[in-house]
């Protein structure tokens, strides 16, 4: 398959007044053509600004994409080392994104048919007819009703899910190849949450366009990714195949993150599993593994060392010391619950 | 719209009752009247005869009533008491032509100078031209404005000798004037626009813009301004005043026969009907200026529209 985008060595930092916060370090990762890749962690795990950085979206400075990071675009862009003229056209164009919160991501003094038109007049050089053609057909598109009546319409005047639909149609009005969406559904009522997710991969079909999507909500990316990555402070963890990562994960921040899914299929009454502790504080120099302080089996070389890659098949894999051949067996069927297991 | 607009109307009207009956009792209840200084040295029956022609004889709640009655049915403000055989209306019709294009001028200027000042400000926020713009806004809301008018003087007219010192007639007279009027109303928008645009920065929706590759000067343009402005039309309606109550003092300074300088002349004479009428003008011009701001933000503010319409 065609790579339609490869990170290589990101890091990322934010320059604050308490000091340089590595909020990515050395993440890397690549994304074919029309598959769509889910990046899961909890807040601050550095997600989002991972995602930000694809588009150049990160405020810079407070930001700083540090050297040597690179982020190549079908093959020969660096976006990274891209001029503003092409940034501009890059964005929208080649790859767009939506963003957690569709109440605020819409200008309130336009309508979503003047929002919508704007980037099909920018990028593909429409005129006002036709645009407004093309985005009634948008809308109808992401199934909203009464389009010719809805593009006059403002954000209030519609609810959370359709601004939502509103924020799709305007990402792939351009065609982009990649769609970057940053916890689309966060902000949604759990049933349109579904309707969502389940338009996003139709449209991923239909455009053939690769999808980004960040969550912290494994539940989400059950049904939709090809690909999963666990991100943690600022780190993959671990990543594999959809299959991999529910079924044969080993990184004890993966099983954690299994367990606190919220089950409707297990028996017992049992307590909702919560991870204990907060993440590192980036700013501090890291020693060992960043989850050996919240990890159950750390060991005393994780908080010495940090942890090398290991390949356990051709798309999974992981950081942890656990797979060193002298580290103690953890047997993952203990580990978690219910039918996460093989 | 309209069923607003009505109740507004309504409104302002109670509120104009209100203004005057205060200013008419007040006004009354200052020491002296009209004719106290002519009125000193005359005979006895010959003062009489003159308060009972002006029916200053009568109680206050008679004058009033009177008043009142003479304003609605004829809409008459009466004549002035000091200068017989002027009216009043017309008085302050020929006068607040000259304070009106004055006051008109430096709203406008105000507005845009401010508002260009503030979201030049914010987008150069920590640089120098933020330093500068926003020393300048310190300035011009700290510093009285007969100091302003007194420094534009002696610049402009006595050292560089460039523009008149005070008269009326020709363009170049109203500019000192402008500029002084306007100077506040700048100060207030440029920081007022400043902060509502580094508010805006920081909204998802511009985020949003720029991941649509919009270019920076439309997101200014199209995204940024209008929601900026929307704060800034609410205290519109509260800088007029300040431009009224500003043009008092400036109209002095510069000899400019408006109607603020008459204004203070009347409340010096005790000319009663002088005082209510120009109050009564004033107050309606502030009123209709609000209710202009109120409409204004309507029409600006999709948000507000539909909700005056869901009513």
């Amino acid at each position: 398959m065609d790579k339609i985008l490869e990170v290589k060595d990101l890091n990322i930092s934010f320059h604050t007044y308490a000091g340089e916060v590595k909020a990515v370090r050395g993440v890397s990762f690549d994304l074919n053509k029309g598959e769509s890749l889910a990046l899961v962690g909890e807040s601050g795990c550095g997600k989002t600004v991972t995602a930000k950085s694809i588009v150049r979206l990160l405020k810079e400075p407070p930001a700083e994409i540090k050297e040597g990071s690179k982020i190549i675009f079908n093959g020969k862009e660096d976006v990274v080392k891209m001029s503003k003229k092409r940034l501009r056209s890059f964005r929208g164009e080649d790859v767009s994104m939506i963003f957690q919160d569709p109440m605020t991501s819409l200008n309130p003094t336009m309508t979503i048919g003047q929002q919508i038109m704007e980037a099909l007049m920018i990028h593909k050089g429409m005129q006002k007819n036709e645009a407004k053609k093309e985005t009634i057909k948008l809308l109808e598109t992401v199934n909203i009703p009464n389009a010719e009546e809805r593009i006059n319409h403002y954000p209030h005047q519609l609810s959370g899910g359709m601004r939502q639909r509103v924020m799709i149609a305007m990402a792939l009005s351009c065609n982009p190849k990649i769609l970057i969406a940053d916890e689309p559904t966060t902000a949604l009522d759990v049933t349109i949450q579904a309707q969502i997710m389940d338009l996003l991969g139709e449209l991923k079909n239909k455009f053939n366009t690769a999808i980004i999507l960040i969550t912290h909500d494994l539940g989400v990316v059950a049904n939709f990714a090809d690909k999963i990555q666990v991100m943690y402070a600022g780190e993959i963890v671990e990543r594999g195949n959809r299959e991999e990562i529910f079924y044969k994960s080993m990184h004890p921040y993966t099983w954690a993150l299994l367990n606190s899914v919220p089950r409707l299929d297990t028996e017992n009454k049992e307590q909702l599993y919560a991870l204990r502790g907060t993440p590192p504080d980036l700013i501090l120099p890291l020693k060992g593994c960043a989850f050996s302080s919240r990890c159950e089996y750390a060991m005393e070389i994780c908080l010495e060392r940090k942890p090398v890659e290991t390949r356990l098949s051709n798309t999974h894999s992981l950081s942890c010391w656990l797979q060193h051949p002298d580290a103690p067996k953890v047997n993952r069927a203990e580990v978690l619950r219910g039918e996460m297991n093989e | 719209m309209t069923r607003y607009i009505i109740k507004r109307v309504g409104y302002m009207l109670l509120t104009l009752f209100i203004i005057i009956t205060i200013t008419f009792f007040l006004m009354h209840s200052i020491p002296g009247d009209p004719l106290a200084h002519m009125a000193k040295n005359l005979p006895e029956q010959i003062k009489e005869n003159y308060y009972k022609k002006y029916g200053l004889d009568q109680p206050v709640m008679v004058q009033y009533v009177k008043f009142l009655k003479n304003l609605i049915t004829e809409g008459d403000l009466g004549q002035s008491l000091r200068y017989p055989g002027r009216s009043v209306t017309d008085t302050i019709l020929e006068h607040s032509k000259v304070s009106g294009r004055l006051g008109a001028q430096a709203i406008i200027i105000g507005i845009t100078i401010g508002i260009i000042l503030g979201v030049v400000a914010a987008l150069f926020r920590n640089k120098w031209p933020d330093y500068l713009i926003m020393f300048i806004a310190i300035l011009g809301v700290t510093v009285p404005i007969f100091i302003i008018a007194s420094i534009l003087q002696y610049s402009f007219s006595v050292k560089f000798k460039i523009l008149p010192t005070t008269g009326w007639g020709k363009v170049k007279h109203t500019i000192l004037p402008t500029i002084a009027l306007s100077f506040g109303s700048i100060a207030t928008y440029a920081r007022y626009m400043r902060s509502n645009v580094l508010e805006v920065i920081n909204q998802d929706y511009i985020l949003t813009a720029q991941a649509k590759g919009v270019s920076p000067f439309n997101i200014v343009i199209k995204h940024i301004l209008r929601n900026a402005i929307l704060p800034v039309i609410t205290i519109i309606g509260p800088e007029i005043a300040g431009i009224f109550t500003g043009s008092f003092v400036i109209e002095r300074i510069f000899g400019i026969p408006g109607l603020g300088s008459y204004y203070i002349t009347s409340i010096n004479d005790r000319d009663y009907t002088m005082i209510i009428g120009t109050t009564v003008f004033y107050a309606a011009l502030f009123v209709v200026a609000q209710l202009i701001t109120d409409i204004l933000y309507g029409i600006v503010d999709p948000r507000i529209r539909v909700s005056e319409k869901d009513e």
